[in-house]
């Protein structure tokens, strides 16, 4: 077992936002946690990366775990650094003021082994030539689809084993979006664990090992991405 | 104006204008990572000509425990110069931590956090005042102060040397910001805080150090501060402060070549100023135009409009 949320329950100021929810990623796995606006999908990954409020919310009651270790009490960039666990956050928070390249070398800010790094470096411009194409640019002259995959790189060169991404496809043309899963699932293939918000349960469902749906704080279903997908809940709520 | 008199003020000018630059330094750091105006930083440039002023005298030999044997003026000056950076880069670290970081904790609107800082210059400067009293004091003379007359221009070697400091000081720094992990960390900062842990990176890190580098420099100008003009008060750190600040956002704040520019750009407007009208219009007139200045460009010389400043 990877990561392990149990019974989790989380409040922003007084407001509850997660009302007991469990899940578990096992290593290897690609998960999906679809749901609705305001059901909850970013509040856990904002608590499993422990980050501090106001984006991050309180942890009340119940225990996240990675491993062996209990994430409850560890500082975010400690989650990243030892525990090898990033995120693409949504509106993928890039530094605009800093180049692509600039971007990308401040990922490998508590690093240490140079060769790795240097390798990580040819992998994500194999993944993504375009970045390698504006490596002097500012993050904020890039598009959306660069922006993303500037994200995911930089997410990628702080030497993460799990990646946690939060609706990775917002505003992407489609077929951006069929190209963003693809490369998922090849990192996936490659060993990379993944955790992926969706709205869009359709493409998630198609490349996700099993999938959660949350609603408003609770998780209501869960199963195979196969099963899901067939759900008539599911579709009659998501896939239309 | 003659060339003559032109090239003196001119030098006088530079002079100024790098204690503002390294003062404005801080300030234009401080504010680049965390959009805070540290209005203690005035005072901290205060603390560092004190703490330079008990070591250079202990140095001396003027109080009950002198070293075995005495050193030369020079080296004094060293040893005093480092000394003062390192501990007053501690002062401001923990100023930070005592003052500014639990109601960061606690997600206190900047409003408070300038106000907190206001007061933490007020109490520097009573502090001061009651634990060492209102006397002046005057800073030894370490360094010789020879002056040569350049084709009728006098030039001191401390004004050489307060010169050739800040140029360095400014390739030095900004190498730092544009080329180092933390010089990059402190810009992502200022850009968008909650990205900067998920790169694996603690931001409280990056903030002291930013805070340590600011008071070195705030310590660096008080030590050529008092070297130049060894006259010593409580109240010492206020108005240069003030100005010093003035001069930040006038080269744009958050932005260091704007801090350098905007300290010697106050530097030749108030002594320009003062060699066409009397001394005491000096300041009125100075801070006129610059008001003028930034009515037509409110971000100062470099700065970007954001959308939130203060």
């Amino acid at each position: 077992m990877m990561l392990e949320v149990d019974n989790l329950h989380v409040r922003y100021g007084s407001i509850e936002a997660l009302h007991g929810i469990s899940f578990q990623v096992k290593e290897g796995e690609m998960v999906a946690l679809l749901g609705a606006n305001g059901a909850g999908k970013t509040t856990t990954l904002m608590s499993i990366m422990r980050l501090p409020p106001p984006e991050g919310p309180v942890v009340t009651e119940g225990s996240i775990r990675y491993g062996d270790t209990n994430l409850l009490p560890v500082a975010s960039h400690t989650v990243v650094a030892r525990h090898g666990i990033g995120l693409v956050p949504e509106g993928r928070h890039i530094f605009g003021n800093l180049t692509v390249q600039e971007n990308l070398k401040l990922a490998t800010y508590a690093r240490t082994d140079t060769e790795r790094i240097a390798w990580d470096y040819e992998r994500v411009f194999s993944l993504f030539p375009r970045l390698a194409d504006r490596r002097n640019q500012r993050g904020d002259t890039l598009s959306g689809g660069e922006q993303q995959m500037l994200a995911m790189g930089r997410a990628f060169m702080s030497g993460i084993r799990f990646i946690l991404l939060d609706e990775p496809s917002m505003g992407l043309a489609p077929l951006l979006m069929q190209e963003l899963f693809r490369v998922l699932k090849e990192l996936n293939d490659a060993g990379t664990t993944i955790l992926v918000v969706e709205q869009n349960a359709h493409i998630a469902l198609k490349y996700a090992h099993r999938a959660y749906v949350l609603e408003a704080g609770r998780i209501v279903l869960e199963g195979s991405g196969a099963e899901l997908a067939h759900n008539p809940e599911i579709r009659k709520a998501y896939l239309g | 104006m003659d060339l003559q008199s032109f090239f003196q003020n001119l030098l006088n000018a530079l002079q100024w204008g790098s204690f503002y630059a390294l003062i404005a330094l801080g300030y234009t750091l401080v504010y680049g990572v965390l959009l805070l105006i540290n209005f203690a930083h005035g005072d901290i440039f205060m603390v560092g000509a004190y703490i330079s002023f008990f070591i250079a005298t202990f140095f001396l030999g003027q109080y009950a425990f002198a070293l075995p044997m005495a050193l030369p003026n020079t080296a004094i000056f060293a040893i005093t110069l480092v000394l003062t950076m390192m501990i007053t880069a501690g002062f401001g670290v923990t100023l930070e931590r005592v003052a500014y970081r639990p109601l960061r904790r606690k997600g206190a609107s900047r409003l408070y956090v300038v106000i907190t800082a206001l007061m933490c210059g007020l109490i520097l400067e009573n502090g001061n005042l009651a634990l060492l009293g209102a006397n002046r004091r005057s800073f030894p003379e370490l360094l010789n102060n020879t002056v040569h007359v350049i084709g009728g221009v006098s030039v001191s070697s401390v004004k050489i040397l307060v010169i050739i400091t800040t140029i360095v000081v400014f390739l030095l720094l900004e190498t730092i910001v544009r080329k180092t992990k933390l010089g990059m960390a402190m810009r992502a900062i200022s850009y968008d805080r909650m990205a900067v842990p998920l790169m694996g990176i603690p931001v409280d890190t990056v903030i002291v150090f930013t805070f340590a580098l600011g008071s070195s420099m705030a310590a660096l100008a008080g030590v050529l501060f008092a070297t130049a003009y060894p006259v010593l008060e409580p109240y010492m750190g206020a108005l240069v402060g003030w100005k010093a600040f003035i001069a930040a956002v006038l080269g744009g704040i958050g932005e260091i070549r704007g801090a350098f520019v905007g300290g010697f750009l106050l530097g030749f407007v108030e002594i320009f100023v003062a060699a066409f009208f009397p001394s005491t219009l000096r300041d009125l007139i100075a801070f006129s135009i610059l008001l003028i200045f930034l009515s037509v460009k409110p971000t100062g010389i470099f700065g970007v409009a954001r959308t939130t400043k203060i």
